[in-house]
């Protein structure tokens, strides 16, 4: 079945390469005026409608800061919001310009779905969450624990193969939903929880007693969370992929959507090629050369944009980890601009 | 009997002439009580909840039930509510209130985008008119006492669905800026979703009624066809289809909107049911009807307008509304294509981290539960006080 699916999104999806070579997404979106977004159905601090329905999240910014790249005007995005199911086929068909939707990187997803990552915005993994009265300071210590989890996720499967690689005995306790887990965790059904870590901190946050539990510090699995974008269009996968990296190399640069003003008469050569003073980066991308001081401006930097959604002033308080610069010893490196 | 207010005595003479008034009784001696043990309350509660051994014992059981139930329900709902509240502060556990109930502080703050999802907040008066023009359309509709009901007929069937439709997608050349239905949300969708199946269903329903059974082979084929196709098929999956296969097939520029899509989808469906109801109904008349109305010469649609679909609408209401009220639950379906109806942004709004303590999703369910029940009990309601009212003829 599996299989059949995938072959006929293949075929559908070869010929609509074909089909769309034609029009350049770029183009498409400046005459629509606006970039039609693919998104969830909202997870917190990722992107998700706040009180006034506004979308906010750090998968938002992403839409977000091209919008402002291409527009000048962080509103011109218009949010679709995607199942799971429907979303690579919303890609697929044009229906969406970008899918920022909390989507991990797979190779099968973009040798066979005919779309392509763009970068990484947020690297996700699978965590363990404890009671501190457990007095446990790493997974390797969850010998003989019993661990709730969701029946029919990765998240099963990777929990095994973790118990199994370290030779510890595991007692998994399986439910349908995410509730029914959390709350079997809760109730002491289970001496520690697991999901991806993201999700971990938001489901402690609905506990009676957050400050009583602690998520562990390993990682089992690899979860790349990142926009991507249709197969066939380099322009358009270059815009994406220089957005989000105006947006890390600001972070690096110490530019922030409060200094970005007085940066514009910064001497640092870098500076100067980040915010167009000098160069003609922007446009050699299709954009205009004050590109990346226009994503700063309005969304601000990739530390100011995680710290406001997931970070510390968020209710998630989500640290850094994985996803600190690479000189700050995370993961998240932006090749040079020049 | 009674003459000035005096009763007639018949007079008799004794032996010596006078006159003995025989003692007659005019008036019934006011009657005595029933015993006590056959009136009162208890005398009811006897006869009622405590007859027989399996009446006492089911008594029992569902006071029981009653008394575990609803205590802990009214504890929740009510006594250790919060009312009051900025964010999760106030309704996370600790010293101040150990035990905390249903989180309405929540719904409070978020009712807003329960009620108009991201519509635009400069642009939400067109929803609130919205709703007040739904309003007179139903209560125009539904009032029998009001006056100019043929206009009120046109004004909702034809004026109210353009003027809404206007309304809420808005037009450039009448300065109403557009909103795209991806921004439509919550309340107004459900509404939406859910009237514009009713309105559709029915007329299209009968029609395909008429048509399955027609004598014309072309229409009865296509109505059975449509009929039993669309009723082979779950809702789920017309609307996954309308939301996945169908861009795939369509050229950008002609494919239809996302939300348009969920609601030809359910107005599809609505049909397809609402047809079988009414086919049940037509078939239940006796034979006698249709030859009698075709032995006085009417024409077909003369027979059907006035002898036959009148009888038949009238035995099918229930099942009408029980379609209908189906059809409104249903439409909780269309979170399926990514559009946010009631029950989804309830559920956006409860995983929001602002807002994460133990009891927030309890209570956006429950929140869901009444609005669900009151919107159903009313249609339900509405449709029994109909069925008095037609009852009337049967009972002379």
């Amino acid at each position: 079945m599996k299989k059949w699916v995938a072959a006929a999104a293949f075929v559908t999806s070869s010929i609509f390469a074909t089909a769309m070579a034609g029009a350049a997404t770029l183009d498409t979106v400046k005459q629509k005026g606006q970039i039609v977004c693919g998104h969830g159905q909202g997870l917190a601090g990722f992107g998700m409608p706040d009180a006034q329905g506004v979308w906010k999240g750090l998968d938002t910014d992403v839409c977000r800061a091209l919008a402002s790249a291409i527009f000048n005007d962080p509103s011109k995005v218009k949010i679709v919001s995607l199942t799971s199911k429907d979303r690579f086929t919303a890609l697929q068909s044009g229906e969406i310009d970008v899918l920022s939707r909390n989507t991990t990187w797979t190779l099968s997803r973009e040798a066979s779905l005919g779309l392509e990552f763009a970068a990484v915005n947020y690297y996700d993994g699978q965590g363990f969450m404890v009671r501190k009265s457990l007095n446990l300071k790493s997974a390797k210590d969850l010998a003989g624990a019993s661990v709730c989890v969701q029946q029919g996720t990765t998240t099963e499967l990777n929990m095994a193969d973790f118990f199994r690689a370290n030779k510890m005995e595991l007692k998994s306790v399986t439910f349908a939903t995410n509730d029914e887990t959390t709350k079997a965790y809760e109730t002491g059904r289970c001496d520690a929880l697991t999901t991806d870590a993201s999700g971990l901190y938001s489901e402690r946050l609905r506990l009676a007693k957050p400050d009583d539990h602690v998520v562990l510090p390993e990682i089992i699995s690899k979860e790349p969370l990142g926009p991507s974008v249709r197969k066939g269009d380099d322009q358009w996968l270059d815009i994406v992929k220089w957005s989000y990296f105006a947006m890390l190399t600001a972070e690096e640069l110490g530019v922030t959507q409060a200094n970005v003003d007085q940066m514009l008469k910064s001497e640092n050569p870098e500076i100067k090629r980040l915010l167009g003073t000098e160069g003609k980066f922007g446009e050699s991308l299709g954009l205009t050369n004050d590109w990346a001081y226009r994503i700063i401006k309005h969304v601000g930097n990739y530390g100011e944009s995680f710290e406001r959604n997931v970070g510390p002033n968020s209710p998630l308080k989500i640290e850094r980890g994985l996803n600190a610069l690479w000189n700050k010893g995370g993961l998240q490196y932006a090749p040079p601009i020049r | 009997m009674a003459n000035n207010g005096h009763p007639i005595l018949t007079q008799t003479v004794d032996e010596d002439g006078r006159i003995v008034q025989p003692f007659v009784r005019t008036e019934n001696l006011q009657a005595l009580p029933p015993p006590s043990s056959l009136v009162g309350p208890v005398a009811w509660m006897r006869e009622h909840l405590f007859g027989s051994v399996f009446n006492t014992s089911a008594t029992i059981l569902i006071v029981l039930a009653l008394l575990w139930i609803v205590p802990p329900f009214v504890d929740y709902v009510l006594i250790d509510a919060v009312f009051i509240g900025k964010d999760r502060e106030a309704c996370i556990f600790n010293e101040a209130h150990p035990i905390v109930g249903a989180c309405w502080a929540f719904i409070g703050s978020r009712f807003s985008y329960f009620v108009y999802g991201s519509y635009p907040i400069a642009e939400r008066w067109r929803v609130d008119l919205f709703f007040v023009i739904l309003s007179i359309s139903i209560i125009w509709m539904m009032r029998l006492s009001l006056p100019r009901r043929g206009l009120g007929a046109i004004f909702s069937f034809i004026i109210a669905p353009v003027v809404s439709f206007i309304l809420l997608s808005g037009s450039e050349t009448l300065g109403l800026p557009v909103v795209t239905t991806n921004l439509w949300g919550g309340l107004m969708v459900t509404v939406v979703v859910s009237s514009v199946g009713i309105v559709f269903s029915l007329p299209i329903g009968i029609l395909l009624a008429l048509g399955r059974r027609s004598k014309m082979p072309a229409a009865q084929a296509f109505c059975v066809a449509f009929i039993e196709f669309v009723r082979g098929v779950p809702l789920i999956t017309v609307l996954f289809m309308a939301s996945v296969m169908l861009p795939l097939f369509v050229p950008r520029e002609f494919e239809p909107d996302k939300l348009l899509r969920a609601l030809i989808g359910v107005a599809m469906f609505a049909s397809a049911y609402m047809a079988e109801v009414v086919r049940a109904g037509l078939q239940a008349l006796p034979k006698g009807q249709y030859e009698g109305a075709m032995a006085l010469g009417l024409s077909y649609s003369q027979m059907m307008r006035f002898i036959i679909l009148p009888q038949a609408l009238k035995v099918t209401i229930p099942n009408i509304v029980s379609t209908t009220i189906g059809l409104f639950k249903d439409t909780t379906l269309v979170v399926i294509v990514g559009i946010f109806d009631f029950l989804r942004t309830i559920e956006t709004a409860r995983i929001d981290p602002i807002w994460s303590a133990p009891t927030i999703s309890s209570t956006g369910y429950v929140f869901a539960a009444f609005f669900y029940f009151i919107f159903c009990f009313a249609m339900s309601t509405y449709a029994r006080r109909v069925e008095e009212r037609l009852a009337v003829a049967d009972k002379r």
